[in-house]
């Protein structure tokens, strides 16, 4: 049993990276096709991405998107860190297991479920539905991802940096600001990027949350999509591949490793 | 301040409720308040739309749902155990999510053991690459099958042109489709549990059983399997749970024939604007998964727990 490529790991390797990566790669290639049938090869073209962004309505909504993504991913990093330290450093409060409960939970709830139930909220409140029920919504949706992003974090580094700090007379806020911020940020920041990428990701709390003004990108290429496969999706949907997996990119160069799923396998390691 | 702290709680009583009272109170507002919503508007008896619900909903623009909500009570779950359609999609719902947790867990049982024993310098970047898909657009990822399964689709122009159909296959629209939509969006949260299980073995176990006379099959099915076994939970979980609440798979590649809860949820509020039914399907689908999630919850706990 030592270490090695046997044929059956190639194997099961190959099926299951082509399995992965072969729609995502097929989706790519046709947004240069310049046929107007989707899946008959034309040729090369750039022709569809062109018209991508003299689509008025579709860059409008990828603003709205980004805008929503940025303010949600701000209060959820903010709230989420607090989360973190909570749980972390608290170590057991009265009531953790029932704020432990609230931040696991929406990790796998469906999110019609959430979505409605966020909604309803918002009516009882008399919150008119836009772009502050959007805000709300997201940053509440992944406020538990960066939680746990941070808490591997701090599970992870030497406490006796913080101890040391105290004991040479820093105070709590003083210790968190010159210590435990710094070593903490790169998670803090990968948190920050997955949060702004399930906001940019979401149609169906979006569809149940958002006001006629506010329409994310999503919701858009979603009424586009059920109307019909088109070069023009394709060309939409190779830019988000490409914006998403450069910001990927910068969360690895940032955080060292690949955000949100460092932790869940740590967590799954010592269960 | 300065009052004596157990060493490893820096900050001390004031600080430390301040730092755990905003995110508390944000999560008990936008998070558990929303469900007490849920239950009572799906409830909506007369005397429960009173205060504080009436006044509310007549400010805002929607009388048809006071009236909606004052007339039904009960009535949404009535509906949801006599209409045949609510049934069986909670039905085909648990099937389709119960099918699709296991196919996932069998191309992704393969998946993840290959990483795990793979050279110690390729698995984090192989292990990457299995997670990275669920960074592209989830939208794209369901748009990219309609686009291989169609009737004309890349799947039905490759088979034809090799001569193995002369028929295009009628996959797309159907629930087969849904199937392979549900199993290709959750591998990933399927392969990352079960690599973290099986790498995290003690490799001396599988050694000891080979230098005693067991065959591969022997340490897979007696070792290997049984010791990634929470690993498995997991996974199962973190697929089965959103799966049964599905909504853009089942709708943009299922047919007329696909039910599922969450597509029939959906249809409640979007389509017939009735909101009590929408909120009694919420309520009823939460008490299906009440069990996974409980047992999830706990798992969760216990990862937490253990890591003191």
């Amino acid at each position: 049993m030592r270490i090695r490529v046997t044929p059956a790991r190639l194997i099961a390797l190959s099926l299951g990276f082509a399995f992965l990566y072969g729609p995502i790669a097929l989706v790519i290639l046709y947004s240069f096709n310049a046929s107007r049938l989707v899946t008959v090869w034309g040729g090369w073209s750039l022709h569809w991405y062109g018209a991508l962004f003299s689509n008025r309505q579709l860059m409008a909504s990828a603003a709205t998107s980004l805008e929503v993504a940025l303010a949600s991913a701000a209060i959820a990093t903010v709230l989420g860190v607090l989360a973190a330290l909570g749980l972390d450093r608290f170590g057991r409060f009265r009531t953790r297991g029932v704020f432990a409960a609230m931040l696991f939970a929406p990790l796998v709830l469906p999110e019609v479920i959430a979505g409605l139930a966020l909604l309803l909220l918002f009516v009882a409140l008399g919150l008119e539905r836009g772009f502050v029920t959007l805000v709300i919504a997201h940053a509440t949706l992944s406020l538990p991802f960066v939680a746990i992003i941070v808490r591997a974090r701090l599970a992870a580094f030497d406490r006796s940096l913080e101890e040391a700090a105290r004991d040479l007379g820093a105070g709590p806020a003083t210790v968190f600001r010159a210590v435990t911020l710094p070593l903490i940020g790169p998670a803090v920041a990968a948190g920050f990027l997955l949060a702004m990428t399930l906001s940019l990701d979401d149609l169906i709390i979006a569809s149940f949350n958002s006001g006629p003004g506010s329409t994310t990108l999503p919701m858009r290429i979603y009424s586009e999509v059920r109307l019909g496969v088109t070069p023009q999706i394709n060309a939409m949907a190779t830019l988000l591949i490409a914006f998403v997996g450069a910001s990927l990119l910068l969360a690895t160069l940032v955080g060292g490793r690949l955000p949100g799923w460092s932790a869940p396998s740590d967590e799954g390691r010592r269960s | 301040m300065t009052k004596a702290q157990p060493p490893a709680n820096f900050e001390a009583g004031l600080g430390r409720w301040l730092v755990l009272a905003l995110p508390y109170a944000w999560l008990v507002l936008f998070f558990l308040a929303p469900f007490a919503l849920i239950l009572k508007v799906s409830l909506s008896e007369p005397e429960l739309s009173q205060p504080p619900y009436a006044p509310v909903f007549d400010s805002w623009d929607a009388s048809v749902i006071v009236d909606k909500l004052r007339s039904l009570s009960l009535g949404a779950y009535a509906r949801l155990i006599e209409d045949a359609l609510y049934l069986r999609s909670y039905l085909e719902s648990a099937a389709m999510a119960g099918a699709a947790t296991f196919a996932t867990l069998l191309i992704g049982y393969p998946l993840a053991l290959a990483i795990a024993r793979s050279p110690a310098r390729w698995r984090l970047l192989l292990l990457t690459l299995a997670i990275a898909p669920l960074w592209t657009s989830s939208l794209v990822r369901v748009y990219a099958w309609i686009l291989i399964l169609k009737d004309e689709g890349v799947l039905n122009h490759a088979l034809i042109a090799l001569g193995l159909v002369t028929e295009p296959l009628h996959i797309f629209a159907t629930n087969w489709a849904v199937l392979i939509g549900i199993v290709y969006a959750y591998l990933p949260f399927m392969a990352l549990p079960l690599y973290a299980a099986i790498e995290n073995q003690d490799r001396q176990l599988a050694e000891a059983a080979a230098d005693l006379g067991a065959g591969a099959g022997g340490i897979f099915w007696r070792i290997t399997l049984p010791l990634s076994l929470p690993g498995v939970y997991a996974g199962a979980l973190m697929v089965f749970i959103p799966a049964v609440g599905e909504f853009v798979i089942p709708d943009l590649l299922g047919g007329s024939d696909t039910l599922m809860i969450g597509t029939t949820l959906w249809n409640d509020f979007f389509v017939n604007r009735d909101w009590p039914a929408a909120a009694a399907a919420a309520v009823a689908l939460l008490a299906l998964l009440l069990g996974p999630l409980l047992f999830y919850e706990r798992m969760q706990m216990q990862a937490g727990a253990n890591r003191r």
